[in-house]
């Protein structure tokens, strides 16, 4: 996978011969502020979440984790049903990402290599939806669960994120840059059929872009809360309606809350130090596609 | 290349196709439409479907449990306009969203500009801006609360250490709107600051040169033509986020553990008070009026935005 290089190695070099070279240790400095920013939040949580919930009352800070991290864990275990909001967070987010992942690809191998009337103005449509609000229509939109009895069920989440326009928008972008019609061309003269085609013509030369998108669809549907609050309920919730019945019940136990934050942010701080990397260039590439 | 698997049929030049080739023909010409299907069946579902239904359900009695009322017309709206705290949301709502996206932008670019130095260890000190973007808004709330809390907090800590009477950050209106934004912006700072450098990387060096050779230093460049350079992307950011920072919803419910924004409302957006008044009150008609009003505040202030940022960026410089 060719990570996002906007610099060629000649231009960089061209830069450091022109004097442009390493900046003071002003810029580190303001730098390592910011990192202190962005992770002393993460790291609190950890703190208080490793001491007992008076540790903020006697008014003096922890400077160094605790012991008690695994008992909060367990009271947070026995307080809300943790396990099942796992589960259902790794199923919702799951399902959703690879059902997102193969429809955009699908959608977007149409828009930019098959040619059909009406492509252009529909792909300005799946763009301009971008654009609209469509969770202002939550009222409706839980009306219909509600017929359909999914209220409380995970279909309810998992059915309106199966496809979406960024997605689509996003794979056309990438496909239009990376596939070559000529491939398309020799494997239809070749006698494969149009979804053969798109199988495996078209979709080993997405795989970079489909992971991404599958990363961030990832990201967006594990931490989502509006949606699966309103139409979920306690019973059966996902990790963040879980917090929030957590913090309902024991707000002012700020250990037993923070453990709670802590434990359901650590699968995704996995995925950060796994493939924060791509993460990175997926924004700057969409950046510079947009 | 895969070796041709079977012959090419004769060639019949002069027949009509038959039903086996026409067959293939329509195939050819539905294939596109059929992949492209699912999103707009979906749209058209879950998305376009309820958006305009919240219209119809705006105009009538309609209750969370009961169902369909009674026509009313304009009934819910002038209900919803009449009190007080729509109008507090909405102030709520906009003070939020202006403390969180303004500084967001600046503290963005200025950020970005730090990164398109030449830096040692670049994907490291990227990464670490993006941390935040992993923490779940529900955490991210949890975790500030409590950074925020009015008694035993450490930013009143930090305050009293810098001789700073301590802050009452929740019980009232515009430090509990700094802490709800500041929320906003730990979370989503980071990830448009990898948009702007995105953009900062692709401007062309050239104009910078140029710059140099008039005289400019690396502040006057850095206004005169990086950011007016960097326009369309400040547009996309201001849109984006305008259209997410309106609909707030998980920060200011989760700021204390009643979920209704505060004591007095001081912290209650508009999406809260949609959500009290359909599901506390199973007044669907007027959570729809709430909704179909915000709708129209967010198209709204989409091209103010526009126009806006439009003007600023081009007032830096000319291109």
């Amino acid at each position: 996978m060719k990570t996002y290089v906007p610099l060629t190695r000649e231009d960089r070099q061209a830069r450091r011969n022109a004097g442009i070279d390493r900046p003071s240790w002003i810029v580190y400095g303001c730098l390592a502020a910011v990192l202190l920013g962005s992770a002393f939040p993460i790291w609190w949580s950890f703190l208080i979440a490793s001491h007992d919930s008076t540790i903020l009352a006697r008014n003096s800070f922890p400077m160094i984790p605790g012991g008690n991290f695994w008992s909060n864990a367990r009271e947070v275990m026995d307080s809300v049903p943790f396990w099942r909001a796992v589960g259902n967070s790794i199923l919702v987010s799951t399902s959703v990402s690879l059902s997102v992942v193969f429809f955009s690809t699908l959608a977007g191998y149409a828009f930019a290599k098959l040619r059909f009337r009406g492509s252009g103005p529909l792909l300005v449509f799946v763009i301009a939806t971008m654009a609209i609000p469509t969770q202002l229509g939550v009222v409706p939109l839980f009306q219909v669960m509600a017929q359909l009895g999914w209220t409380g069920q995970l279909h309810a989440v998992i059915v309106p994120g199966l496809v979406k326009a960024f997605g689509v928008f996003w794979m056309t972008q990438y496909i239009r840059s990376a596939l070559p019609d000529e491939l398309i061309e020799a494997a239809q003269v070749d006698g494969c059929s149009q979804f053969r085609t798109f199988w495996s013509i078209a979709v080993p030369a997405a795989l970079p872009a489909m992971w991404m998108l599958g990363l961030f669809t990832f990201v967006a549907t594990w931490t989502d809360f509006f949606w699966p609050f309103i139409v979920l309920g306690a019973g059966n919730p996902t990790l963040p309606v879980a917090l929030q019945q957590l913090q309902a019940a024991h707000f002012v136990n700020y250990s037993l809350v923070l453990t709670g934050a802590c434990l359901a942010t650590i699968p995704l701080l996995a995925l950060f130090f796994v493939a924060g990397r791509q993460l990175v260039s997926g924004i700057m590439q969409g950046a510079v596609k947009q | 290349m895969k070796a041709r698997g079977r012959p090419l049929p004769p060639q019949r030049p002069a027949t009509p196709p038959t039903l086996r080739q026409r067959l293939t023909a329509a195939n050819r010409r539905c294939t596109p439409y059929l992949y492209i299907s699912p999103f707009f069946l979906l749209f058209l579902i879950t998305g376009l479907f309820p958006l305009l239904f919240t219209g119809w359900v705006a105009v009538h009695r309609w209750d969370l449990i009961m169902g369909q009322g009674e026509f009313v017309g304009l009934d819910n709206f002038r209900r919803v306009l009449g009190s007080p705290d729509f109008w507090k949301s909405t102030r709520n709502t906009f003070s939020i969203f202006l403390l969180s996206s303004v500084p967001q932008v600046i503290l963005a670019i200025t950020i970005a500009a730090l990164l398109n130095f030449n830096l040692r260890g670049r994907t490291f000190w990227r990464m670490g801006v993006l941390l935040p973007y992993v923490v779940a808004p529900v955490a991210v709330v949890l975790i500030f609360s409590n950074l925020f809390a009015d008694r035993f907090g450490v930013i009143n800590s930090l305050l009293d250490l810098v001789g700073i009477a301590p802050v009452r950050w929740h019980s009232e209106v515009l430090p509990s709107h700094l802490a709800i934004a500041t929320m906003v912006n730990f979370r989503w700072t980071g990830y448009n600051t990898l948009i702007f450098l995105a953009a900062m990387q692709a401007i062309p060096r050239d104009l910078y040169e140029a710059a140099a050779v008039d005289g400019a230093n690396r502040v006057r460049q850095f206004f005169s033509v990086t950011v007016p350079m960097l326009r369309p992307t400040i547009i996309f950011v201001v849109i984006t986020s305008t259209i997410g920072g309106l609909q707030i919803f998980d920060e200011p419910r989760l700021y204390d553990q009643y979920g209704r924004g505060g004591a007095d409302g001081q912290w209650r957006t508009l999406t809260i008070h949609l959500y009290e008044l359909g599901w506390t009150q199973s007044d669907f008609g007027r959570a729809s009026a709430v909704a179909v009003l915000l709708f129209l505040l967010i198209v709204a202030i989409g091209l103010v935005n526009f126009t806006i940022t439009r003007r600023i960026a081009t007032a830096g410089g000319h291109r």
